[in-house]
């Protein structure tokens, strides 16, 4: 029997079967990371590989918006009227926005999926980074939301939408819409990892997800709410999403914020704040949820 | 000698249940130890923290001399993990997932890719290489799960339940595969409901139950303990149950399984006997006493009769049972239990104690 205390020098138990960077000794910290990140480039691929093989997920993710677009530009449209500008040029901004929190979903299912099949206990038995699963999801996700926001761009354009500002601005507005996207995605690895069912944390996310994309400046202005309900769209980070997106894409007809909330007024940095702290939170939870995560 | 695998007094608990409750094990390098036992007996917990995968209650385990709760990622880097389903990626071809763990445990892409191919063509799945797992059949994603779980040549191998769920066919090609990988000199500690598995694959068996050790030995010890072969007889009234359950505990080994909703008695003959002559003797004894019989047989022990032997408990009844009547292996006495020579026992239904364990 080996005693329980001191290290094993390196080397010293590496058998002769074991290939070069193969062995019980330790990894230099700059390696680790070189490590790290192939590690979460070769999740990424996986992920990719299936989306690519799978395209369901893809498709119906993109879908769902395009008849959002449809229904609203044609259906509500014809009834809501935004003062000084076009509801469909109001309307864009709001729907990419409730897109990308939608799509967050994607990355607890896989996840949860990951984990029901006991994918997750191979990763977790294999010598790789332990944020890897994490960033290589996320990263593939956020590969997922630029073909959804081109994807809707097409359809947007379809049916009257302009980008009203410049080339600049309206990359800004769609980096927001990534960022923050991804930001949710690191909450929804924590929802995927805990409640380990894809289908629940499809509904789950559902219950959550419907009402804060409504109650929110997404499809109609928020000024006209009920008092109570205004003041939780005014903070509402999705409205500043949205009001952030729709000015970044000069879609506001030129009008002024008539609220007087903060959140409106500043949404680029309001936006930002959500998501540092999202990340600042969500981050360290995810991978402490991937490290205790139990297959079956 | 060095043990690949130490554990010593493993404790986890889930609530209520100790999935382990002071487990001791020891896998000497380069030697198979199958851990025996039913669902919920604590070999999956075992593997998963032997494993790296859960973090023990209190105890300690080493794999190589490596502290799992200390180093995790230096014993990571040591073994291979193939679990109780086929963890594998559907959407990837069994390529794409082999060189996926290749690059997961840094062995760079092109020895990735090489290693990929050979461990392919090892298993047999060359043919099946570039296309999804999603087209696989269930023996063929086991053995993608293997090949997986091969990838660094690791100096230990944990295999959990490597057979379940397969059918007759593939188990039989599954343990072929494992035969030629024990024979390598690999380290391998492997889990299992059947008996006949450990016997073919294992050096040593360890038998548990609630999470503990309650028999270990080899093979050949455990069945000098439990008995070979067992043979069993049907009678053709049910008033001659009783006789005929002492009649078979005069030839065989211990006390006597009756199943009286099948007439069906039951016994284990001791490990050097031969069976067949144990049969005929037994028989001559039913003529002598006028008992009329429907069936004779002989049949391989199961893991039910292990437990029976060594618990007094058939191996599906120790759930619900109380905690500890499966705490220590009770000493082998042959027709101790209340002279009639037959264990206290409720009807267990007859076809899941026959195949092992049957599914919960």
């Amino acid at each position: 029997m080996t005693p329980a205390t001191g290290t094993v020098p390196a080397g010293d138990a590496a058998g002769p079967f074991l290939p070069d960077g193969v062995g019980p000794g330790r990894v230099p910290p700059g390696r680790r990371l070189v490590e790290a990140v192939s590690d979460g480039f070769v999740v990424a691929k996986r992920n990719l590989i299936k989306v690519k093989r799978v395209p369901d997920l893809l498709v119906f993710t993109t879908l769902s918006p395009i008849m959002f677009v449809l229904l609203f530009a044609y259906v509500f449209g014809s009834a809501i009227r935004v003062p000084g500008v076009n509801y469909r040029e109001f309307l864009m901004a709001g729907i990419f926005t409730q897109t990308v929190v939608f799509g967050a979903t994607i990355t607890g299912m896989g996840l949860a999926e990951d984990l029901q099949k006991g994918i997750v206990d191979r990763f977790r038995s294999l010598p790789m980074s332990r944020t890897a699963v994490l960033v290589g999801r996320t990263a593939a996700d956020v590969v997922n939301n630029v073909v959804v926001i081109v994807v809707m761009s097409v359809t947007g354009l379809l049916v009257g939408w302009r980008i009203r500002s410049s080339v600049v601005e309206a990359l800004g507005g769609f980096l927001l819409l990534l960022v923050f996207a991804y930001a949710l995605s690191w909450m929804m690895a924590v929802v995927g990892l805990t409640v380990r069912s894809p289908e629940v944390v499809n509904n789950a996310s559902f219950v959550v997800i419907f009402p804060m994309t409504f109650i929110a400046n997404t499809f109609v202005p928020s000024e006209g709410l009920p008092a109570g309900l205004r003041t939780v769209a005014e903070w509402n980070p999705v409205s500043a999403v949205s009001q952030a997106a729709r000015e970044l894409f000069g879609n506001t007809g030129g009008q002024p914020v008539t609220s007087d909330a903060w959140a409106l007024h500043h949404p680029v940095i309001y936006a930002l704040i959500w998501v540092a702290g999202i990340l600042a939170v969500f981050v360290p939870l995810s991978v402490r949820s991937y490290q205790r995560a139990a297959g079956r | 000698m060095t043990d690949a695998v130490l554990a010593e007094r493993l404790v986890k608990v889930y609530g209520k249940v100790r999935a382990l409750d002071g487990l001791d094990l020891q896998v000497p390098e380069g030697r198979v130890l199958a851990l025996l036992g039913p669902n919920g007996a604590g070999k999956t917990t075992c593997v998963r923290v032997l494993t790296t995968l859960l973090p023990p209650d209190s105890g300690r385990a080493e794999v190589a001399g490596v502290d799992v709760r200390k180093h995790p990622d230096r014993v990571r880097r040591m073994i291979g993990l193939s679990g109780q389903y086929a963890a594998v990626d559907e959407h990837l071809t069994g390529f794409e997932n082999l060189d996926m763990i290749g690059r997961l445990y840094h062995l760079g892409r092109g020895p990735s890719r090489v290693r990929a191919r050979d461990l392919l063509a090892q298993f047999r799945l060359e043919d099946a290489a570039d296309r999804p797992v999603r087209t696989y059949s269930g023996g063929m994603r086991r053995r993608l799960d293997l090949a997986g779980a091969l990838v660094a040549r690791p100096r230990v191998l944990f295999l959990d339940e490597p057979t379940t769920g397969l059918d007759p066919r593939s188990r039989t090609d599954m343990w072929q595969v494992l035969a030629d990988l024990v024979a390598d000199g690999t380290t391998v500690l492997l889990t299992t409901q059947y008996l006949e598995e450990a016997d073919r694959l294992a050096d040593r068996i360890v038998v548990i139950d609630h999470g503990r050790v309650i028999a270990e030995g080899t093979a050949d010890a455990l069945k000098a303990q439990v008995g070979g072969e067992v043979i069993e007889v049907v009678v053709a009234a049910e008033k001659d149950l009783d006789e005929a359950g002492r009649l078979l505990s005069g030839v065989g080994l211990g006390a006597p399984t009756v199943e009286a909703h099948l007439r069906r008695v039951s016994v284990p003959v001791r490990a050097e006997a031969v069976a067949s002559t144990v049969l005929i003797d037994a028989l001559r004894r039913f003529d002598a006493a006028g008992i009329g019989l429907l069936d004779v047989g002989i049949r391989r022990p199961t893991l039910d009769d292990v437990f029976l032997t060594l618990t007094g408990h058939p191996a599906e009844q120790g759930r619900d049972g109380s905690g500890d009547s499966g705490g220590a292996a009770r000493p082998v006495d042959s027709g101790g239990q209340d002279g009639s020579g037959v264990p206290d026992l409720p009807d267990v239904p007859g076809a899941g104690g026959r195949d092992g364990v049957a599914a919960r």
